[in-house]
């Protein structure tokens, strides 16, 4: 009889805490408290003197073949897209360059601050892809996700310095706002329900990136002058750098060269 | 030679609960490696997070539209409810029926498996799957389909009747091999589901399929050899041969179908049906060993001066 009740106890501890499971607050629900360089006044700059950096992001080596993605799980994909879709991950563009590297100073800006924008930015869930591929923001900016699809998304980034989150998205649904509030390199973003779907985020604490596009340069703009480190990262490729000193009113030259696997 | 010992009592006892409740575990037993595998094709089809909630799918009870990872996700949870209500009964069942009390005691141990189960489920969702959790989600759910295999053997009626015991011959214990093989597959089941869930790395898992592949190699060997001619074991022995077999071309096959679609935009399908088949195998394998252990246990007895089998295997 003693051991029954232990049973029918154990029963209900077990109920418990499914129920307790249920209902407890998540560990990685984003937290909202700005990080403390964000809340600092911004680092005055003065607009005379500052300089650009640009270049260009030159692939060599073999061009790899797009892959096609098959979106026959999903009838909703499927006719959101009036040809195949192919994968994003190493887009060579005509003139031998490299769509979507995310280019960013990641040393020499000391311990300047700087003011967010107000203006969000955005990522679409459109034709079951992410647009854009990959995206840069400012730590503390606001991130606006769409589902302009007529299907339910999941978006789930899976940080490692920022709370992890993940979130559906039904049809047409009215704009997520969400923040990064730390920097972090690249952050991937997924949805679950559709695995082919990836895209980065690039959290930066400066104003200062870039995101390649179809002829593969880039523009760092409004620099003070100093001697800078600045990354350039490609989701299969990797992470190079390169030092850089900006003069006053000058625009330097950065390319860098990605070698194909 | 192995000593041969008279049954105490001739011819059959009655099946508590009747055919009913055998027919009843063999069902439940069929119908937890169907959850296996549907939670398989989860973790293959990278659909473990497509529902965001829990126990909710998408703030709802309700039944959401089935495409993409929700038709996995989704369809994991409806079976993985139907098992559920399905221990619940088999609880009421053997508790109304059952007059052994370890049969007794197993059946509460089943439903309590199977709620903790559940939360298990529950943490891998709401906690965006920590591979320690996930890892012992699987684990839990083939050792929840070994219990339920386990009592289908404990109420059929090959186990009821009376048989003769062998005693078994000095030295080297089968009981043992059998208790040690079970014992490293479960291990073996853990070292897998954690390279799964990316907890650990492959390695471990490659030293254990060897370990084991030798270990159940001997222990069907042996039992082929020492008792040729008892169907009651040879019949689990050949089939747990047939599945290591089996077991050991799917693993490898696994493993590179899962390195070739690394570099694809998303899981392909032989990807997801080698790994899944490698993971319900698995299943199987471990409930062909069992069977034949139990089986082992029930019709031979330790050597008169044997220490190596426990106490409570001595009794069965």
């Amino acid at each position: 009889m003693t051991k029954m009740k232990i049973a029918s106890f154990l029963t209900i501890a077990a109920l418990i805490l499914a129920m307790s499971v249920s209902g407890c607050s998540k560990k990685s629900e984003p937290t909202e408290q700005p990080s403390a360089a964000s809340q600092q006044a911004p680092t005055a700059i003065d607009q005379s003197t500052v300089g650009a950096i640009a270049g260009k992001i030159s692939y060599t080596g073999e061009k790899p073949k797009p892959k096609v993605i098959h979106m026959d799980t999903e009838p909703a994909c499927g006719a959101a897209n009036s040809g195949p879709v192919y994968t994003q991950d190493l887009e060579v563009n005509s003139n031998n360059t490299l769509k979507d590297v995310f280019v960013w100073v990641s040393d020499g800006l000391g311990n300047s601050t700087f003011a967010v924008p107000t203006t969000p930015a955005q990522l679409d869930q459109r034709g079951c892809t992410y647009h854009p591929h990959v995206l840069g923001v400012m730590a503390g900016q606001q991130l606006q996700i769409l589902n302009s699809d007529n299907t339910t998304h999941n978006i789930h980034p899976m940080p490692t310095a920022n709370p992890e989150w993940n979130t559906s998205m039904p049809p047409k649904a009215s704009p997520l706002d969400k923040k990064f509030n730390r920097p972090e390199t690249m952050i991937p973003v997924k949805c679950n329900v559709h695995p082919w779907m990836k895209a980065y985020v690039g959290v930066v604490k400066s104003p200062y990136f870039s995101v390649t596009g179809d002829d593969g340069s880039f523009e760092i703009k409004g620099l003070p002058p100093g001697e800078y480190t600045i990354s350039a990262w490609q989701e299969k490729l990797g992470t190079q750098t390169m030092k850089v000193t900006v003069g006053a009113k000058e625009t330097k030259t950065a390319d860098f060269s990605f070698k194909g696997e | 030679m192995n000593r041969f010992q008279e049954p105490e009592s001739t011819g059959t006892t009655p099946l508590p609960g009747g055919r009913g409740l055998h027919r009843f575990l063999l069902f439940l037993s069929l119908a937890t490696l169907v959850l296996i595998v549907a939670g398989a094709l989860v973790t293959s089809n990278d659909a473990g997070l497509s529902v965001p909630d829990w126990p909710t799918s998408f703030g709802s009870f309700r039944m959401p539209p089935m495409v993409g990872g929700v038709f996995y996700e989704h369809g994991h949870r409806m079976i993985a409810a139907s098992v559920g209500l399905l221990t619940v009964v088999l609880t009421l069942w053997i508790l109304w029926k059952e007059r052994r009390t370890w049969m007794r005691r197993l059946g509460v141990v089943a439903l309590l498996a199977v709620i903790v189960q559940g939360v298990f489920g529950g943490i891998t969702v709401r906690f965006f799957l920590p591979p320690p959790v996930s890892t012992l989600h699987a684990c839990l759910a083939q050792l929840f389909f070994a219990l339920v295999v386990s009592l289908a053997v404990f109420t059929s009626p090959g186990w009821m009747q009376a048989r003769a015991r062998f005693e078994e011959p000095e030295g080297f214990s089968l009981r043992t091999l059998c208790l040690g093989t079970v014992s490293l597959m479960l291990m073996q089941l853990f070292l897998g589901a954690a390279f799964r869930h990316h907890w650990f790395n492959l390695i471990p898992h490659m030293v254990g399929a060897a370990l084991v592949s030798v270990m159940a190699g001997w222990l069907i060997i042996t039992v082929l050899h020492r008792y040729g001619e008892e169907r009651f074991l040879t019949r689990p022995a050949w089939a747990a041969a047939v599945l290591l077999v089996a077991q050991l071309v799917l693993g490898p096959s696994a493993y590179f179908l899962l390195s070739a679609s690394a570099a694809a935009p998303q899981p392909t399908e032989p990807m997801v049906e080698v790994t899944v088949a490698h993971v319900a195998v698995g299943a199987l394998t471990l409930a062909a060993v069992l069977v034949l252990t139990l089986r082992v246990l029930r019709i031979t007895s330790p050597h008169r001066r044997s220490v190596n089998a426990p106490r409570w295997a001595q009794s069965m």
